[in-house]
C-alpha cells in the first residue's frame, strides 16, 4: 500500500502498542505520585506544601526529553542494567505526577469554601469532610481535565524516542530510514496517534460541557 | 553508593554549551510572535469567518493538537526533503514550532475572545467605532490580557519542546548535552546541568513575558489589577 508493505504497517502497530503501554504506565504512576502531591498542596503543613510546589515547578520547568535522559543515565549509576521501558516509565511518572498534582489541586480548590464550612457545622472531622463532601465533588470537576491530560501523556510518550524506547515514533523513524517514504509513514503514524487522542479529547470536551450545563 | 560527580566538562565544553543555549533561545524567540499571530488569526477566523474557513481551521487545530510535535517535525523535515525543498533543519524546526504553537494559542485566544463581556462590544458600537477599530482597540487587547497567563504557560511549554529539535540535527541545548555525554560518558552529570539550565531559561522566559505584559497592556500598567 503506497509503497509500504503490510508487514511494515504491522511494525507501526507494534510500536503503537508500546506507546499505549507506556501511556498507561505513565498515567498509573502519575496518579500514585500525583495524588499525594495534590493533597500536600491542600492540607499539608508549610513544609509539605512548599516541597510539593517546588517539585511541580522543577518538573514543569525541565523538558521531558531531558527528564528521560536524567532518569536513563541516573538509573545506570546504581549499576542496574537500564531498560529503556523502565527509564521511560519513571520519567513519564515524574512528568505526569507534576501536572496531575497541579490539576487535582485546582479541582479540590474549585469546590466552594462553603462546603467545608457546612461540613464543619455538621460536626464532621477534617477527614470526614474531605472524604464525604469535598472529594465526590472534586472528582466530578476533575474528570474533564484529567482525560484531557491523558491526551498529553499519549503524545508526550513520543519523547521517549530520545532514549531509544521502541514506541510508535521510534518505529516510524526506523521505517522511514529503511524505506524513505516520510509522507506515507509519518502520516500513518500521525493517524494512529490521532485515533488514540482525538476520542479522548472529544470525551474531555463533552464531560466539560455537561459539567457546565449542570452548574448553569 | 559511591558515585562521584564530575562537572569538569563545563570547562572544556563551555562554548558548545553556550551555543546550545543560544540556539534554544533563538528557536523560542523566533517562533513565539509568528505562532501567536497565527493563533490569533485562526481564532478570529474560527469565530467570525465563513463556514468553510471555520471547518478548515477546526481541522488544522484538531490535527495539530492530537498528534505529537515530533511526528509533525519529522513529517515536515523529511517530507520537504523528499519534495526536493531543502530548507535546512533550523527553518524546518521554526516552521514546525510556529504551526504547533499556532494551533494551541488559537484555542487559548478563542476562549479569550469569547470571555469578553458583551457590554464592551455594545459600548464600542454606541461610540460608532468601526468593526476594525473594535477589533484592534477593544477585542484584541482585552482577549490577550484575559488569557495572558495561559499564553505564558503555552510559550514556556514551547520553549521546553524545542528540546526535541536535536532529532532533526538542530544542535540546541539537549543536542549539545547528547554530544558532550557521548564524549565524556558522564550522562547523568551532563543532563543534570542541562536540566538546571532549562529551569533557568524557563524562569527567565517567564520574567520576560511578565515584563512584556507590563509594556503591552496599558490598562494593567496603570491600574495594576487583574482584568
Amino acid at each position: 500500500m503506497l509503497g509500504v508493505s503490510l508487514d511494515q504497517y504491522g511494525f507501526l502497530v507494534q510500536g503503537a502498542f508500546w506507546t499505549v503501554v507506556l501511556s498507561l504506565m505513565g498515567f498509573v504512576g502519575g496518579t500514585i505520585v500525583g495524588l499525594p502531591v495534590a493533597l500536600a498542596r491542600i492540607s499539608g503543613g508549610w513544609f509539605l506544601c512548599r516541597a510539593s510546589s517546588l517539585y511541580v515547578q522543577f518538573v514543569q520547568g525541565i523538558p521531558l526529553p531531558v527528564i528521560m535522559f536524567v532518569v536513563y543515565f541516573g538509573v545506570s549509576i546504581y549499576g542496574f542494567d537500564v531498560n529503556a521501558l523502565v527509564a521511560a516509565a519513571i520519567a513519564m511518572t515524574l512528568y505526569s505526577s507534576a501536572y496531575l498534582g497541579e490539576i487535582w489541586k485546582g479541582c479540590i480548590q474549585a469546590v466552594p469554601k462553603t462546603q467545608w464550612e457546612a461540613g464543619e457545622c455538621l460536626a464532621l472531622t477534617n477527614l470526614q469532610r474531605f472524604i464525604y463532601i469535598i472529594l465526590p465533588q472534586a472528582l466530578r470537576i476533575a474528570v474533564p481535565p484529567t482525560v484531557g491530560f491523558l491526551v498529553q501523556i499519549v503524545k508526550n510518550t513520543s519523547y521517549s524516542v530520545v532514549i531509544g524506547f521502541f514506541d510508535l515514533t521510534y518505529s516510524a523513524k526506523i521505517l522511514n530510514n529503511a524505506t524513505f517514504k516520510p509522507f506515507v509513514i509519518f502520516t500513518a503514524a500521525a493517524l494512529i496517534y490521532f485515533a488514540i487522542c482525538f476520542p479522548l479529547s472529544r470525551y474531555a470536551r463533552r464531560f466539560e460541557l455537561r459539567l457546565h450545563r449542570r452548574h448553569a | 553508593m559511591d558515585y562521584v560527580f564530575d562537572f569538569s566538562f563545563l570547562e572544556s565544553f563551555r562554548s558548545e554549551i553556550i551555543n546550545g543555549v543560544r540556539l534554544t533561545v533563538m528557536l523560542t524567540v523566533v517562533s513565539i510572535l509568528p505562532g501567536f499571530a497565527l493563533g490569533t488569526a485562526c481564532a478570529v477566523g474560527r469565530l467570525y469567518g465563513p463556514r468553510w474557513l471555520q471547518t478548515a481551521i477546526t481541522i488544522y487545530i484538531e490535527a495539530i493538537r492530537n498528534t505529537p510535535l515530533i511526528i509533525q517535525v519529522f513529517w515536515l523535515f523529511f517530507g520537504l526533503t523528499v519534495l526536493g525543498a531543502r530548507i535546512g533543519p533550523f527553518n524546518a524546526a521554526v516552521i514546525a514550532l510556529v504551526i504547533n504553537t499556532g494551533a494551541y494559542s488559537a484555542e487559548i485566544m478563542r476562549a479569550g475572545f469569547q470571555a469578553i463581556p458583551k457590554g464592551q462590544l455594545e459600548a464600542a458600537n454606541c461610540l460608532a467605532m468601526t468593526r476594525r477599530q473594535i477589533f484592534w482597540n477593544i477585542q484584541l487587547p482585552q482577549a490577550a490580557e484575559l488569557v495572558y497567563p495561559a499564553l505564558v504557560s503555552q510559550f514556556i511549554l514551547m520553549m521546553l519542546a524545542t528540546s526535541i529539535m536535536s532529532q532533526i540535527s538542530v544542535e540546541e541545548l539537549t543536542g549539545v548535552g547528547y554530544q558532550v555525554q557521548s564524549i565524556t560518558f558522564r550522562g547523568f552529570d551532563v543532563y543534570l546541568v542541562i536540566a538546571v539550565l532549562y529551569l533557568a531559561l524557563a524562569t527567565m522566559l517567564r520574567l520576560c513575558l511578565h515584563g512584556a505584559a507590563q509594556l503591552a497592556f496599558t490598562r494593567l500598567r496603570k491600574l495594576r489589577t487583574p482584568l
